[in-house]
This record gives structure tokens, sequence and C-alpha cells, in this order.
């Protein structure tokens, strides 16, 4: 029984990673670095507990979380796609958008002081089902498909895709939305499955987490899914010793998983070969 | 002339999307800028209190433009700002209590300095030796140093009394006086204009400063023309973490006297915010980090007259980050 609650925990702590890191995988693989999933989380769990609260609809909650997602996407888009703005800016400007955003929002639209109101709860067979869908087909769209074929092309060597009559922009934009739609639906997870209430900066780091993930599952969707479930693991192993009175400060507990990811960063990172263009602005 | 305009239009731009934003969610926005200016000016205590926020701004501004002219991606002021504070707590209330008054406040400041750049330097060797982008391996060094401070107040450092989650005031002979007349503002504040002045100094009339500049225009060029970017990187990380550091422990010197957790308060992103509607120049850092400084202190009032969260700051920053980048590009090139 302890060990089905353990892997349950687990399961639970891995399903917003792994949506966000899918997500960013696409992006990456065309060539878009966005260092605001963090934020694009964040957003997607507030729409979700906004939207599921009034309407108390959990579909609609979902669907809020993803357009939520996918317009904070976008604005990071205009900017680093549209304008070729730097995306390492671009995406920090995110990240404080939508922290201070929804913070702002919900203490203008919730009264204080008054217990939030909660949102409506999605079961976790949805969930693993969802993810376990969108990994597969993030994975087979990616290898075997021709519009795939053309997303990498876009990310390894944007002149050439061009040269190819590859709209290079528009292949961006659109993995762009998409990773903004799994970051959303990632945040969705923390509002109406872990837990049913939102709270400021509730995403706590997990969008870095889940940056890290791409790199450390080598640009493959199952590897991906596997890190995060591995990370899922590790944060619920830390739950577990706290609770059996391990006698390790709270705090130092929090640290390992970002701990953990700097070492396999540093142990791993040197043999992944990123796409070739990530990052680059296209000109075309 | 250009170059005051955009920002100025920058921050115009994002004031007026703010108040957008407070409509659509049914406050008043000219209440609130009112609030703001008033909690920001409004009092010759209210102009210090600006004034004393201002400096830190401005000295990891100056750190994050450094960083990011050489084109390295430094967005851990937050965490080089931590361990800075940190180890300032630590010999302050604990190493260096009984030692000669006279070396303790530069031992203090200089040791934050030293952690600010160690730290960093953990990045710097991932990025040289271990090939781990400084955007990743300083935003999770982030998170591990805000960690290491809550442990360190909830533990080896938590004060004699025990009642708080807090570190016991530095000695007084660790601490920065105040400035001749003045009840907030410290010693360390002339820092915030002579560092930028000595950056400027380095960057625009120093072979080194050249070689900082061409690693972050064209690496490849650099690298043609003898310079190491690696050896940049390193440089420039290094420096870039002892300002940030340099910023904590003087917090923690010259305005808290403790340590406790949230010291740093997202000062970290807003610095990013600072450097580039600087738009990375080094003197420029002085008046955006009196801007983002006024906005910080205005805020409480905002919140308690206006009845605006003070997060909202936090979204002006961002929009004053998007609407930078936006204008940059519009001249070509940052």
């Amino acid at each position: 029984m302890l060990e089905l609650g353990f892997a349950f925990a687990a399961l639970r702590l891995s399903a917003p990673l792994g949506f966000a890191a899918l997500g960013e995988l696409v992006a990456q693989r065309s060539g878009v670095l966005n260092i605001g999933i963090e934020g694009m989380m964040l957003t997607g769990a507030f729409a979700a507990f906004a939207a599921g609260a009034a309407t108390g609809s959990a579909p609609l909650a979902c669907a809020a979380a993803v357009a939520a997602g996918t317009a904070m996407a976008g604005v990071f888009g205009a900017f680093a796609i549209g304008r070729r703005a730097d995306p390492i800016v671009c995406g920090t400007g995110l990240n404080l958008l939508a922290l201070g955003g929804t913070g702002t929002a919900q203490r203008l639209l919730y009264a204080p002081g008054e217990p939030l109101p909660s949102a409506p709860q999605i079961a976790w067979p949805v969930w693993v089902a969802l993810l376990a869908l969108g990994a597969l087909g993030v994975g087979l769209f990616l290898a075997y498909s021709r519009p795939g074929l053309r997303l990498r092309a876009a990310g390894e060597r944007a002149e050439a895709a061009h040269a190819q009559g590859i709209d290079v922009r528009r292949v961006r934009w659109s993995a762009t939305l998409f990773g903004g739609a799994c970051a959303g639906l990632g945040g969705a997870c923390l509002t109406l499955w872990i837990s049913d209430t939102f709270v400021e900066n509730m995403t706590a780091g997990r969008g870095f987490i889940a940056l890290a993930l791409v790199l450390f599952g080598a640009f493959r969707a199952w590897r991906i899914l596997a890190g995060a479930a591995l990370f899922g693991a590790a944060s619920a192993l830390q739950f577990r010793l706290q609770a059996a009175g391990v006698e390790i400060p709270y705090n130092l507990l929090l640290m390992t998983p970002y701990v953990l990811t700097l070492a396999v960063l540093a142990l791993f990172a040197g043999r992944v070969r990123p796409p070739g263009d990530l990052a680059r602005p296209f000109e075309g | 002339m250009r170059a005051w305009i955009e920002p100025l239009l920058a921050i115009g731009l994002a004031l007026l999307l703010a108040g957008g934003l407070l409509l659509g969610l049914g406050a008043d926005p000219l209440a609130a800028l009112a609030a703001l200016a008033r909690g920001a000016f409004g009092s010759a205590y209210a102009l210090e209190s600006t004034l004393t926020r201002a400096v830190p701004l401005c000295l990891v501004g100056l750190a994050v433009a450094l960083a990011f002219r050489a084109g390295v991606w430094n967005i851990g002021g937050e965490g080089q700002i931590c361990v800075g504070a940190l180890v300032a707590a630590a010999l302050g209330t604990r190493a260096l209590v009984g030692g000669p008054a006279a070396a303790q406040v530069s031992l203090v400041l200089l040791a934050g300095a030293a952690a600010g750049a160690l730290w960093a330097g953990i990045a710097a060797w991932l990025r040289v030796s271990r090939g781990v982008s400084e955007v990743l391996s300083t935003i999770l060094l982030n998170f591990i140093a805000l960690l290491g401070v809550a442990f360190a107040v909830h533990g080896p450092l938590q004060e004699a009394a025990g009642a708080y989650p807090q570190s016991d005031a530095l000695g007084a002979a660790a601490r920065l006086p105040r400035l001749a007349g003045l009840e907030r503002l410290h010693a360390a504040a002339p820092l915030a204009l002579l560092l930028p002045g000595l950056a400027w100094l380095l960057l625009f009339r120093s072979a080194a400063g050249l070689r900082l500049r061409a690693v972050g225009l064209a690496p490849e060029a650099a690298r043609y023309a003898g310079v190491s970017p690696p050896r940049e990187v390193v440089r420039v990380l290094l420096i870039s973490g002892g300002i940030a550091g340099l910023a904590g422990a003087v917090e923690i010197a010259g305005v808290t006297a403790r340590l406790f957790e949230g010291l740093s308060g997202g000062l970290g992103f807003t610095a990013i915010a600072v450097a580039l509607l600087a738009r990375l120049h080094p003197l420029a850092v002085i008046p955006a980090a009196l801007f983002f400084a006024s906005l910080a202190t205005g805020s409480g009032a905002l919140q308690r007259a206006a009845h605006v969260p003070k997060v909202l700051v936090q979204v002006i920053e961002a929009l004053v980050i998007f609407l930078s980048v936006g204008f940059a590009l519009r001249r070509g090139g940052r």
C-alpha cells in the first residue's frame, strides 16, 4: 500500500514536468529556446483555477489553461520571433510578467482574508492518458512525420530549411505556441489535480526543471518522460523521508532536485548536441 | 537624444499598460499612480528610502549589464546576492565578533563579494569545462542559494533568541555607518556611483573592456583576433557575481543588519530590467536603478492607500523588459 502511495505521489509530481518539458522539446527542436516555461505554467495554473472556480467545469478550466499558456507563448513569440529579440531576455520577462500578473489578478479578483474558492478536479487517469498520448504523439511527430522533419530542419539549419522552401518563422511560431499550450496544461495539473487552489508562485521552479529535462532527455520525447518520472520520484522520496522523520533539514531536502539537476547536467550536458540553430533568431 | 527618449517611452508605455491592467481588474489607475509617487518621493524619509533601495539595484544592474555585454547570460544575480548576504551575516554575527573593529566592515563586504564571485564561478566552470549553458546553471544556482539562506536562518545562523527565522543582528563594528546627517542612507551608497564609473572606464577605455565587448558582439571574430572567449566568460562572470555578492553584503551591513528569507526579494530579476532599461550602459544603470527603486519603495503605499497589490511592480518590470528590447530592435541590434 505504501509503495502504491509512493508511486502515485511520484506520478503526480512528474506529470506537470512532463507536459511542460514535452512542449519545450517541440519549441527547442524548431530552434526556439523559451526559458519562460515557468511563467507559462504559472499563468496556466491560475487560468485553470480562476475558470474552474467560476464555471465549475473541469474541461473549461483545462481549456482556459491551454489558452493562457498559448497566449503567454504568443507574447514571447511576438518579441523573440517577430522582432528577433534575444530569447533569454524575453523568457526572463515572461516569467516576471506571469509572477506579477497572476499575483495582481489573484489579489484583485478574490477578496483578501477570505478563503479562495476551490477548482474542480480532473481524475488522475485522464492526466496519465493525456501525458502518455502526448509523449507518443510528440515522439512520432518529430521522428516520422513530414511536418516534424520540417520543424527539425528549421531548428537545425534555418538557412538551409529556408532554401528548401520551409517557412522557418511560421514553423517556429507554431512550435512556440504548442510549447505554451503544453506548459499551460502542466500548470493546470497543479490546480486541477495536485491541489484545488492557487497559491502565488505555486510552480516553484518546476518550469526550470522542465527546461533542464529537455537537455537531460537529450531532446528525445521518451527520455524526457523518463527524466520527468525520475524527478517526480526524487521529489516524492523527499516528502516520504520528511514524513518518516528522517533528520534532514527541510530546506536541504528542497534543494535536492536543483542540486541533482545541476550535477546531472555537469556530467552529461557536454555529450548532448542541441539543435544547431537553437536560440538563433532567423533573419529571413 | 534618442538614447534618452526610447527608455522614457518604454517607461511611459509600461505604466500605461499596467494602468490598463488595473482598469481591467476594477482598480483606479490614477489613484494608484499618485500613491506610488507619494510612497517613493512624498517625504524626506521616502526619498531617502528610494535612494537606499537604488544602491543594490544599481550594483546588481551593473553586474547584469557587464555580463550581458559580453554575451554571458547571468540570470543568477538573485543567488549571488543571497550568498553574498549569507557570508556577510555569518562573518558579522559569528566569525568576526570580537575582532578588530576597524577591519570588520571591510572584511564583511569583501567576503560577500568573494562569495558572489565564487557562486558565479560555479556557473563559469560549468560552462567552460562541462558545456552547461550559464542560463540554466545560474537559474538553478538561484534556487540553491535561496534555500541555503532558508536553511541558515532556520539552523546554524538562527538568532540566539530562537524566536524568528532570522540571524542575530550584526555587531556594531560590522555595520556600515550612516552618511552624515541621514537616517537610512549608508556609507557604501557612494559605491553605486563609483562602480558604474569604473565599469565605464573598464569597458570603453581599456583593452580588457574591448576584449569583453568583442566577445559579446562577435565571439568568432574575437577568437581570430586572439581573444579567448572562455577566459572572458570566466572573467566577466567572476566580476559580475562579485558585484552582486557585494550588493548582498551591503544590504546586510548597511540596511537590514540581519539575514532572513526573502532578503533579496527578486532584486536579482529587477536588476535585469534595470540593465536592459539602461541598454547595458554602465552609467545609465544609475538613473534606471532610481526608477525601479522608486517603484519598489512606492509599492508599499500603493498597497496601503490604493489597495493595489505590490506585485504589480513586477508586471511593470516585465513590461519595461519587453518594451526595452522592442525599441532596441527597431534601431537594429543591441
